[in-house]
Parts: C-alpha cells; structure tokens; sequence
C-alpha cells in the first residue's frame, strides 16, 4: 500500500548522504500505523522495565493490599487514598500495578525465549545450509518433523512433563520456535553461500565459524529478524494461553495470560475488569508487535523492492 | 505408490517410536510414580510390593519394554480419577471435540470463502482492506481472550447465550451429539465460532490469494473474451479451480484445530478431550495424559502421511524425485 508510494527515487542520491540506516528509518516511517506501532510498543517496554516506579503499588506485597477494597468497580478510590483506574481484584489488589508487573514477566519470558531460539535456529540453520549433505538433511529432517505438530500441542507435551514455571515455559517456547528460525536462516543461508563474497573468504582461508558468524550471518539478518519480530508476538501470546491453561508460569510470577486466568472466575458474576483489562494489555502489545514486524517485512524484503 | 508408502511408512513408525520414549522418560522417570500411586500412609512393606507389582523395581529399559507392549495392545493403563481404562475414557469425550472441529471448519469455509472472494475480487477497495486487517486480527489475537469478550458479550451483558457445557443432546450413530438440537446449537455457537477464528482468517487469506492468481489466468481471459456474465465466470470458473486448495489445506488443518480445541474447550467447559486433557494434567493423572499424547501423535504422523501421499498423487515432481 503505502510502500508503492515509496518507490526507488528516480533521482540520483549523493553518495555518504544516505546510510543504510537512514534508508531503513526513511521506508519504516512510510507507514503511520507501523510507527503508531512502534511507539505504542516503545511504551509498553518503557512500562514493563520501570514498573515498579511506575506502579501505585507492589500488588505482591502483602502488606499494601487491603482486603476492604476487594473488587472495586474501575476508577473507585480505595483506602490507600488513591484511586484504582483499572479496578481491584478479589485481594484487593490494584489492576494497573498487576498489569504493570505482568507486562515484565510476559515480556521476560517472550523476548528471552525468542532470542534464545534466534540463537540456537540461526545456528543451525546456517551449519545446516554451509555443509549441506548429510548435516543439512538430519536438521532439516527434524525441522520438518518439529513443524508438522501445532506449536499448542509441542508446548502441551513439555509442560505437561516438567510441570509449570518460568524456565519450563521458556524452555517450551524455545524447543517450539527454534525450527521458525532454523528453516528461515537455512533459506537465506542457500542464496548467500553461492555469492562472490564468501568464495573470496573461502579463498582467503578463513576459519570456517568467521565466515559462517561474520559473513554469512550479518547477510542472513533481514528475515530473521523479520521471523524475530513475528515469534516474539507469537510467543508472549503462546505464553499467556497455556498460563490460561494453568500450564504456564506459577502464580507467585503471574503474567498477563495468569491475570486473565484469576479474574475468568469472577466474569460470569459481572466483575469483567478483572479479567478484561490485562486482555486489553495483552492485545495491544501483541497488535503493536505484529504492525511493527509488518512494516519491517515490507522493508526488509528485497523482493517487494523494484 | 506401493514403493513409496513402504519406504515412508517406516518412517512413520520411527516417529512414533520416538515419541514414546519422549513421554515415556517424561511421564515415568522424571517424576517418581511411587509417590503418585502409593499412598503415603502405607508402609514400608506395602511399598516394597506396590513398586514390585507395578514393575517399578525393574531396569528402566524392561519397563519401557513392559510400556511399549501395553501400547500396542492399546492399554495404557487405567485412569487414576475415573478408575476406566484411560483409553476408553478420551474416546468417549472424542465426539464433542469431533463435533466442535468439524463445526468450525465447515463455519470457517462458509464465512471465509465469500470474504476471501470479495477480497481477490476487488483487491484495491476499502472492504477489502478491512477484511485483510480483519483476518490478520484473527491469526495474532489469543484465541482465549476473545473467547472470554465474546462470554463477557453474549453470556453476561445479553444473556443471549448459555456460556458453557453441551447442553441438550441427541444419541445418533453410538454417541452422543449437540448439534441435533436447538439447546445443543445454543450451546455450541460461541465454541464453534471460536474456534473457528483462525480458520476463518485462513480460509480468506488462501482465496484471496487463489482468487488473484486465477484472475489472471488465459482461461479466465477467454471466459471474458466469449461474453460469459461475471457471475457465471466467478462461480464456474474462478471458485471451481480455488475450492480445491483451499478445502485440501482446511482440511489437513483439522488435526491442529483438533490440538487447538484444548483451549476452546477450557474456556466455554465443552466436555471433550481437550478439556479432559488439562483436567488430568492439574491432577496429574497420568495414563490419561499418555494416552492423549500418544493418541494426538498418531493422528499427526497419519495426517502427515496422508499429505505426503496427497503431495504425490497431485505433484509428478515428487513422484520422479521418489524414484
């Protein structure tokens, strides 16, 4: 849409006025949306790392919890003096700080599982697509194997194994997403490796893991960044569903998907907030995500490109 | 053909091979089943004839063994709730997620399909956009959530809609179905469109594509050229030569709706498999557990077997590199 507006510039750029950065900021900001995006997300990782200071109280502090103000409508004030905009769950505890605090543990817990899976598929994938052969087939068999099962019913088996916690969760997320990445690197990997650049390196004699980590990979970047982008969304999602299913992270560490969890109790006798309003949390970080891997795929795909 | 099958079939079975000893270190070394079985006031005698009578005192290689021969004759042991063969127990809560997957598939192709036309038809309009915004909507929200809006919606706030259970259901081919009856179908919609989200976001991102692909084909073109009436090329066609990728991916699909209905089914208490699965697993019942495992691979490594096999049967390519 917006992109066929940006089209190469006819005109000749003077050289060293244009960065390839400067390139890349320029095309992103094409989108209005993708920026709302992104500083929508900006916001909420701003919200997530200074929520303590941010927060109106510690909601797992027992000691700044009144019982009294159990299920407050939105916006009452309590008996701390101040007010609770979102509303107060069946302790008493204030909804904004919960989110606040559940924002960091869905945003832990996606951010650490995709970069972690990033690590371990890139590498894989790129080793699959160097040596090609008997490599290439083993990992490209398992990925295959992995990608035929729904990534609901992979996560289902781990958890259902090991029992919830953060690092289980983790560990699912991680064992379910790393083939996204294996396969993308390995895709690009294919086109790269027959390029002039890496027969030079190869002539020069290089150790293989430099060219593979200092030549390969930074070229290999662009999808896997955009396939980055889109896991982190489908992994916090992933994350707050088996937290919904009581499978994921403990309820000393509730995340967004466990306050959704707490308050689908109290929906049916009309107490919506408590569950409503971590949804809303969750759909807006998900949403921004997801508008900021768009636009970045749009970007970064050379193919889209005239 | 034949050739083909033989050589993928042992593959198959590698992977179900696999599988189990994936569940079986999982379920039986990792926790200690002891604790589970036995109580803890008995004894320690009781114990000592507890563990033998269970086989636990063997090595771990003869109880995977003693595990892998009860699999195959479809036993994997009794439910520690329900005191019923485990097995017995999810095929008796098969139909409900049977019922639930099927509806929805059907409901994501009924509502995909003309979205998805419309879209591919007239690319560049305002609607289209809207349903393209609308089906990327459909594949990043959590299911979950919005089950618990459409709850919040149509069970709390309308009352329009009962928010959980079966309700009312008719006894018709040796089990029991919802969509028979008016109750029934009251308590099946929210489910059903539910889970059906996905689909149909699916359904109209496969026929938009479809559609614009076809669009520009000479047949078309020559449909034009002889004066055929639009709808008449829409429907012949257009529709005609998409239906068939469309239904093929859709219907391939219905294993991970089947994996996904585990969620559907906790959120509006639909009785099914789904449901059964994480209530034994918040109590740890554990041959339930494998037996939904085991019972949920095997249907992945058939319906992979089929695609393998679908893929040849449509594509030459595949069939000359197999040779």
């Amino acid at each position: 849409m917006a992109t066929s507006v940006h089209s190469p510039k006819p005109e000749i750029r003077k050289r060293g006025e244009q960065t390839p950065f400067r390139r890349f900021v320029s095309d992103f900001i094409v989108s209005r949306l993708a920026v709302l995006g992104l500083f929508v997300l900006g916001l909420v990782v701003l919200i997530a790392i200074f929520a303590p200071l941010l927060a109106p109280q510690n909601p797992y502090d027992l000691a700044q919890l009144d019982i009294l103000d159990g299920m407050l409508q939105p916006g009452t004030v309590g008996g701390g003096g101040y007010p609770y905009w979102l509303g107060t769950d069946e302790q008493g505890r204030d909804m904004l700080s919960a989110i606040f605090f559940g924002l960091r543990i869905s945003l832990f817990v996606g951010l650490g599982s995709a970069i972690l899976a990033f690590v371990i598929g890139a590498t894989l994938g790129l080793t699959a697509a160097y040596f090609g052969g008997k490599v290439d087939a083993a990992i490209m068999r398992w990925v295959d194997l992995q990608l035929s099962f729904p990534a609901i019913l992979v996560a289902l088996l781990i958890l259902s194994l090991l029992g919830r916690g953060v690092l289980n969760v983790m560990l699912a997320l991680v064992i379910v997403e790393w083939a996204y990445y294996a396969r993308t690197a390995r895709a690009a990997a294919l086109v790269e490796r027959g390029r002039e650049y890496i027969e030079a390196a190869q002539c020069l004699a290089l150790p293989t893991s430099r060219i593979v980590y200092r030549h390969l990979l930074p070229n290999c970047l662009p999808p896997l960044i955009v396939i980055g982008t889109m896991q982190v969304a489908s992994a916090i999602a992933l994350e707050a569903t088996l937290s919904f299913l009581g499978l994921g992270v403990p309820v000393t560490e509730p995340s967004l998907g466990l306050l959704i969890s707490n308050g689908y109790q109290f929906m049916l006798s009309g107490n919506y907030w408590v569950s409503f309003y971590p949804g809303v949390a969750l759909l807006v970080t998900i949403v921004a995500i997801n508008l900021v891997g768009d636009q970045l795929r749009d970007v970064l795909n050379p193919r889209l490109k005239t | 053909m034949v050739s083909y099958l033989l050589r993928r079939l042992p593959q198959a079975a590698l992977t179900m091979l696999v599988m189990s000893v994936v569940v079986f270190v999982g379920v039986f070394a990792i926790g200690n089943p002891v604790d589970i079985l036995i109580s803890p006031q008995a004894t320690a005698t009781e114990r000592d004839n507890a563990i033998r009578a269970l086989g636990l005192d063997l090595p771990i290689w003869q109880q995977y063994w003693s595990f892998l021969v009860n699999l195959f004759q479809g036993d994997v042991g009794r439910s520690f709730v329900f005191n019923v063969s485990a097995l017995h127990l999810i095929m008796e809560r098969l139909p409900a997620t049977l019922e639930l997957a099927l509806a929805s598939t059907l409901l994501g192709l009924v509502i995909g399909m003309p979205f998805g036309l419309y879209a591919g038809l007239a690319p560049n309009s305002r609607v289209s956009t809207s349903i393209m915004a609308g089906s990327i909507l459909g594949f990043s929200l959590p299911s979950f959530w919005v089950g618990i809006v459409m709850i919040m919606l149509f069970s709390v706030h309308l009352g329009w809609l009962p928010s959980g259970g079966r309700g009312d259901t008719v006894y018709w081919l040796g089990a029991r179905w919802s969509f028979l009856t008016t109750d029934g179908l009251a308590h099946m919609a929210m489910p059903v469109l539910n889970l059906a989200l996905f689909q149909i976001s699916m359904v109209i991102r496969l026929t938009r594509a479809g559609v614009r692909e076809v669009i520009l084909s000479d047949y078309v073109k020559f449909a034009r050229a002889k004066g055929l009436t639009e709808t008449r090329i829409i429907l012949v066609h257009v529709l005609k030569n998409i239906l068939i990728p469309v239904i093929t991916v859709v219907g391939l699909n219905l294993g991970t709706v089947i994996a996904f209905a585990v969620v559907t089914e906790t959120i509006f208490s639909w009785p099914g498999m789904g449901k059964l699965i994480i209530d034994s697993i918040n109590v740890l019942d554990r041959p339930v557990i494998v037996a939904y495992l085991m019972l949920m691979v095997l249907m992945f490594v058939v319906i992979n077997l089929l695609v393998d096999l679908a893929y040849m049967v449509l594509d030459p390519r595949v069939r000359l590199e197999s040779r």
